[in-house]
Order: structure tokens, then sequence, then C-alpha cells
């Protein structure tokens, strides 16, 4: 699927009603922390970045995508629904009992999700294997990594940062949803780790500092780093919390938290829905 | 299967030696295999492997956390993973990695914890893991295996490679006893009954199997015959061998290298409890961790002997 830059901007508004409405029918979720990365998913499935086949999703050359911020997941299963992994009315089952749309992504239930996320940390050196496997076969996919940035308190990813720069892992891409805002508070009160981009260059990945929401440079830098040669790449995506609500993006006490009936239909106001 | 006696007893390889040599013998016939070290190949033995595979090696440095994550990814896409390093760090430091990463997804990845046990020695209780087989027991898709020496580890482990799904073995430094012959029949959780008895039955594995034998003979001669069960995996338990010795010897002492809680003798008092209730008494490590010092010292001075083993079973004689 290659849709153009206007069409991605449309696209990204009907991700950003399904994320919306799909956490309120569930009563429970992380929507402003999927309102976020909405643009970097949208240009990786939607602007021709990933290869990959819904009828096939185990297909060995696929592209691979792991949101290793693993609380976005209605972000992840909105997009996978679109891409056609599953029917987009199931979207309403999620966090249901018996429903594969879990709280958090678990690979052995829906088609589409390349890893079982949730504890943070996780995913890069999970994609760091998914990229050691394609050497060994010579398969040429790229890994798309989804961390949060109140993910990069953990130690584990800057071990695999270590460890992918050593082995010049130029098929891994990690993007930091750069929010600002994680559990508690904003990212500069919790764990004030400025500067970011200072420490993945320093850790010898080939790394980009973008807006997050604007989806020209959003698709640019991501085709930049899918090319890059002989080192990683990283791109910092500097984005808004709850973005497009702004009542949202306003206040980081909406994390974990659904809308209600009435705060839905005003974000949904705000998004040109009604 | 033959099953030596006390003075018989030959020392072999130890249980690490017996694993980096069956490791290497898989990679020729199994291209997937792919090793993860965490910067301790030549302690794990994993070097063996690492010289001849090179282009499936990959050291990740002293980083367990990312180590078990790389191992996952891996087997998400079809290799074969072994990941190994001291068994205190790869099950302690990566603990949530192998629950989220490796055990909840139940991939197949295998685990390896060498230097397990307080029979290291001299380097003390910061790298003596004696908690590793609860911790393992704690991730439910896991294969548990405690292999007993030499030839029984090579097995275990071919075994444990042709098996789907994750496991973790626990390996050891020093060289141990042999108490298999060659080419023992290791099947994965059946218990191999080394010797018969009627009495009592003393349940073991790693290096207690050997003392176990040892303690059934000094208990031959006080005119008690003792069955001694090598109970490799401790999931899945041999259950029903549990029972029929529950209901056959009617007592069971259970012995291993490891906290007395939460490892191999708490799972048999499940399954006795449950089909066949009986007396029984445990020998692992009390409440408490260990110290440096000569690895036979130890073993004495924690109560993990033939003689500590003999003791509890005449307690329920």
């Amino acid at each position: 699927m290659k849709m153009s830059i206007e069409e991605l901007e449309e696209q990204a508004r009907v991700l950003r009603r399904d994320i919306i409405t799909c956490t309120t029918i569930a009563g429970s979720g992380h929507p402003s922390s999927s309102l976020s990365g909405v643009e970097i998913m949208t240009a990786l499935y939607f602007g021709g970045l990933m290869q990959y086949d819904p009828a096939e999703p185990q297909w060995p050359d696929r592209d691979r995508l792991i949101m290793s911020k693993g609380h976005a997941s209605p972000l992840l299963y909105v997009v996978l629904a679109h891409a056609g992994y599953f029917p987009t009315d199931m979207l309403s089952t999620l966090r249901q009992i018996e429903s594969p749309l879990e709280g958090h992504p678990n690979m052995s239930r829906l088609p589409g999700v390349e890893a079982s996320t949730g504890s943070l940390g996780q995913g890069l050196s999970l994609g760091l294997g998914h990229a050691f496997a394609a050497r060994m076969e010579n398969r040429d996919y790229h890994v798309f990594v989804i961390l949060g940035d109140g993910e990069q308190d953990e130690g584990q990813i800057w071990e695999a940062a270590m460890t992918a720069a050593h082995y010049k892992l130029d098929n891994v891409t990690a993007i930091v949803d750069h929010n600002k805002a994680q559990q508690t508070g904003w990212v500069r009160d919790v764990l004030d780790y400025a500067p970011l981009a200072e420490k993945w260059r320093a850790f010898q990945w080939e790394t980009q500092e973008i807006d997050g929401h604007k989806t020209e440079e959003v698709f640019n830098a991501l085709q930049q780093a899918k090319a890059t040669q002989g080192r990683p790449s990283c791109i910092i995506a500097h984005t808004v919390k709850g973005k497009g609500v702004s009542f949202v993006e306003a206040d980081y006490g909406y994390h974990g938290k659904s809308l209600t009936k009435e705060e839905e239909q005003r974000a949904l106001e705000e998004l040109g829905w009604q | 299967m033959a099953v030596r006696t006390e003075t018989e007893f030959a020392m072999g390889k130890a249980t690490r030696d017996a694993f980096g040599e069956a490791l290497r013998e898989a990679g020729r016939t199994n291209p997937n295999i792919v090793v993860v070290d965490g910067d301790v190949n030549n302690s794990t033995r994993t070097e063996w492997f690492a010289q001849e595979f090179p282009e499936r090696f990959i050291n990740v440095g002293i980083a367990e956390s990312n180590l078990v994550g790389i191992g996952a990814g891996l087997a998400a896409c079809g290799k074969l993973p072994v990941i190994a390093s001291f068994a205190c760090f790869i099950m302690c430091n990566g603990y949530d990695q192998l629950r989220m990463s490796i055990a909840f997804p139940n991939l197949n990845v295998k685990v390896v914890g060498s230097h397990a046990g307080i029979s290291i020695g001299e380097d003390g209780p910061s790298q003596m893991a004696i908690e590793d087989v609860a911790l393992a027991l704690g991730l439910p898709t896991f294969t548990v295996i405690v292999p007993a020496d030499e030839p029984s580890t090579h097995k275990a482990v071919t075994a444990m490679l042709a098996e789907d799904g994750p496991a973790y073995m626990r390996v050891g430094r020093p060289d141990v006893p042999l108490v298999y012959g060659e080419d023992p029949d290791i099947t994965l959780g059946r218990a191999n009954e080394l010797r018969s008895g009627n009495d009592i039955t003393l349940i073991a594995n790693g290096i207690m199997v050997a003392a176990a034998l040892e303690a059934a003979q000094a208990l031959a001669a006080e005119g008690v015959e003792a069955r001694v069960l090598d109970m490799h995996t401790v999931r899945p338990l041999d259950v029903a061998a549990v029972t029929r010795a529950a209901r056959e010897t009617g007592k069971i002492v259970v012995a291993e290298e490891h906290l007395v809680q939460g490892g191999l003798g708490s799972v048999v008092a499940m399954a006795a409890a449950e089909h066949a209730p009986c007396a029984m008494a445990f020998v692992g490590v009390e409440n408490t961790y260990a110290e440096s010092g000569d690895a036979a010292a130890l073993l004495t001075k924690y109560g993990l002997t033939a003689e500590h083993i003999a003791a509890k079973a005449r307690g329920l004689l």
C-alpha cells in the first residue's frame, strides 16, 4: 500500500478516530500514548516504507514493526486492522475476554503482532534478534522498533543500542515517540535524561530529530533511515502526547485513561468527525 | 544402563563440559542453532561451538537482559537459539525478559545456566545460583532440566534441542562422578530408577544424584534398601514415578543443590500430597546464602552430602 502525503494525512485522521472510539468502548487503555505515534505508523504501513502481506503474516521477508511501548496497543491494532490483518469490526472488542486484542500486544493471538510487549525496555533487543536472523539468512528486510520516551529510562535499551552499533546492524531503525510525558509527569520532571539525540549519537547510531506529526518529514526520515548503511538508525520524533485532542494534549494525567462518552464527542469534533 | 556403586564411582567431566560438547555436536547437524553469549563462553563452554561456527555465534557483552531478548527475536524468526551465561546472571538479571519475551509468547529458546549451586566453591555466593530452578519453575511454559553427570547431560542437551518450546537447563562447574555408563537413556519427563529398593525412596537431581546413590549404599549396610530416582526433569515432573515411590516405599527424601524451597523438593511434595501422601524429608540449602571455600567443605557445611541424605532417611525410618 502506498498512499500520497495527503492520503496519509487523511488516514491519520481515521486512525485517531478509531483509537479514541475503541478505547472509549473498552473503558480503559492508553489513547494518549497511541495518538502521539499516529503519523509514524501511518507512514510505515501506508506510505510504502514497509513490505508486508496480511494474507501471509509470517512471510519470512516481510519488514518488521515491533511496538516496544506496548501500552500503545490501540495504535498498533487500528493500523493492523486498516492494513487488512483483521476486520476493523474487531476493534470494538479491545480488552474484552476472549478477544485477541489484549490490553498489551500478544503475538500468539493476533496476526501481524511481531512481539509480545508491555514490560518496557524489551522491544529493541527483540528487534536485534530479527536483525541478526536476517543477516544470517541473507534476507534484506528492515526492522522498525517504536520506543517510548519514558521507556528510555530502561537500561536494556542502552544494552541493545551498544550491541546494534557494535555489530553494525544497519537493518534496524529505532523510532523514539518523544511525546514528553510519562505516567506520573513530564519526562523532564520524572527523569531528565536530556540530551536524548546526543545520547543516541554517542552510542554510534545515525540519528535524526524530526517533527513526528509532519507526515512528509516523518516519511523522509524513515526512508533515509532505511537506506543508511553500516550503522543502525535512530529517529527522535518530537511528538505531542494525545495529539489532536486539545484537552488531552495539555494534561499528562490522561495517561492510561480512556475518554468518557462526552469527552469522546468533544475529541471527535476537534478531529473534524462531527 | 550401568549404575556404578560408591566404590566404582569414576570421575567424569563437568556437566558444563558435556553441554559444550553436545552443543558443538548438534551444531554440525542442525544449521538452525544459534548461540548467544554474555561474554562467558569460555566458562559455559559455548566457546567450542563458537570456534566451529563463528557465523552462528553472538557475544552481546555483559548484558543478560539484552542477551535474552536477542534470543527471543531469533526464535521468532525460526532460529533455534541457545542462550547461555552463569545460572545466577541469566536467570536473575534476565528474568523479566525470560518471562515477557520468551515464556509468555512460548518461543523456542533454550536457556542454559552454568556454574549453578554452591559447588562452584571459591568464587562465592555472588556467583552461586541457588534459586534458578525456582525461578525457572515460575515460567509456566518452560521445561526445566537438571542433569546429573557428563553422559546424561550430553543426552539431555540432545533431547532438549529436539523438543519444541522454551527450556532451562542447569549445569555445573566442577567435574562430577559418573553415575551413568555410556549412552544412557534420558527421556525428558521420565525419571530414571538408578537403584531399586522398597524401604524408602531417595529422589535427587544434579550432583545430588551421586550423593543419593552413596547414601543408599550406607543405608544398605544397615539393612535398608533405598530406591534412587534421578529426577533430571523438574518440569514436566514424572508424577507417576513419584506416586509409585510414595505408594511402594512410603517414605521419600528429596535432595537438590538448591534452596530447599521452590525447587525439586517442592514439586515432588506437591505430587505426593495430591496422589499418595507419605512421609517426606528434604535436603537442600536452608534459607541462607553460602560462602567462599573449597567445594567439598561447602557441601558438608551446608548440608548437601550423602551423610545428610542418609541422616534424613534414617529420620523417616
